[in-house]
């Protein structure tokens, strides 16, 4: 075997080694890697109190109420539901339907206390033009594109 | 085939004839594409103008990601085959990716806080195109860091290579775990979900990154050439 030969071997197989301990890595690390739970995932963990965490979901169309300088609503993924209070300054994206990342914690009777509420932008670019044509014919997917 | 390109002289008089025509298509695609974007693209049904940050964003972060796709790729040819020219490359490329990276976290900013209500989080695909800069600056230092030249083109392109891991995270980042960030738009099973109005600004603008990206690197390249050349005249003189 050639001098060459042996390098091209040592630097594939270190680079395949260094692909698998990232891979073992990223997958064992892959709970701090996400940026915010479900409203789904929240069953399926144990969040203890005061926790702070980051919950992620739809603005759930025709749950936004304001109460004095308080706005409440609710965050749903279509499986799970889960109530907001919030006390801040909204994003100009935040509205019904719209994807939000909120910061805050979990009180005991289920209702997320948010110290800061995220819009989420899906991946979906259109002037205002097609997406009134595509509300118009029924084409439209509210919500279809998060996450 | 590898060989032919090795050679500098001829590497040299190649680049020399090609960067008249490369830089002059950059230019053209640069006017067209700004004005596409700037000007001849409607604004977006949510984001509004903001939208026209994107033409800038996306094909700077394409770019940054080839560039360093392309430091890999030559890092492993130095590695393997010992040719100079691929240290001259990954060397030349390297601040340019930098550069790129750095474009992309600034408009990614700028266009954060009027979207998301927020200039910065620590999601999965914003912290890894920032280990991506630093993984740029690292090699630009590791490249200087010894006195001997090759041992620095050494440890810079062993660096590249163990980086490179990161390329496939930053692509992948937005659909293996929840982020900010949205996932892509272009390179979708069902199609790309940006409207034709937008997706040829996007496009050409990318177009213009990638050319204006090779125009630098081969400048760069040229003068890296001259400037090993005129070393070695001076130590032949001094002797």
């Amino acid at each position: 075997m050639k001098r060459k030969h042996q390098r091209l071997l040592l630097v594939l197989g270190s680079l395949g080694l260094v692909g698998a301990g990232a891979a073992l890595v990223l997958t064992a690390v892959e709970d701090s890697l996400v940026f915010f739970y479900t409203p789904a995932d929240l069953a399926e963990r144990n969040i203890t109190d005061d926790r702070l965490f980051r919950l992620g979901g739809l603005v759930e169309e025709g749950s936004v109420q304001q109460s004095g300088s308080t706005i409440l609503f609710r965050v749903t993924d279509f499986t799970g539901t889960v109530p907001v209070s919030f006390n801040g300054v909204l994003p100009d994206l935040f509205r019904e339907g719209q994807g939000v990342v909120a910061e805050g914690t979990l009180g005991t009777d289920g209702t997320f206390t948010a110290k800061q509420v995220l819009a989420k932008h899906d991946e979906t670019y259109m002037p205002k033009e097609v997406a009134e044509a595509l509300k118009n014919s029924g084409r439209w997917q509210n919500g279809a594109a998060t996450q | 085939m590898l060989h032919r390109f090795a050679n500098p002289a001829r590497f040299s008089r190649i680049a020399a004839t090609m960067l008249p025509w490369v830089a002059g298509v950059t230019a053209i695609l640069f006017i067209v594409g700004l004005y596409f974007a700037l000007f001849a693209s409607p604004a977006d049904y949510q984001q509004g103008e903001t939208v026209r940050i994107m033409y800038v964003h996306v094909p700077a972060a394409w770019t940054a990601m080839a560039c360093y796709t392309f430091i890999a790729a030559m890092s492993a040819i130095s590695l393997i085959w010992k040719h100079p020219l691929a240290d001259i490359a990954a060397r030349s490329a390297a601040p340019l990716g930098a550069g790129f990276t750095i474009i992309v976290l600034a408009t990614g900013s700028l266009w954060g806080k009027p979207t998301w209500g927020t200039w910065w989080v620590w999601d999965a695909r914003l912290t890894s195109v920032l280990v991506l800069l630093f993984l740029y600056l690292g090699h630009i230092s590791l490249t200087h860091a010894f006195d001997n030249p090759a041992r620095g083109a050494k440890a810079a392109a062993i660096l590249a290579l163990v980086g490179f891991v990161n390329i496939p995270i930053i692509k992948f980042s937005v659909d293996w775990w929840n982020t900010l960030h949205q996932p892509a738009s272009l390179t979708r099973l069902d199609g790309p979900s940006i409207d034709p109005s937008m997706l040829t600004p996007l496009l050409l603008m990318g177009v213009a990154f990638t050319l204006y990206f090779v125009t630098m690197l081969l400048v760069r390249m040229r003068a890296d050439l001259a400037a090993t050349k005129a070393r070695a005249l001076r130590l032949n003189a001094a002797e």
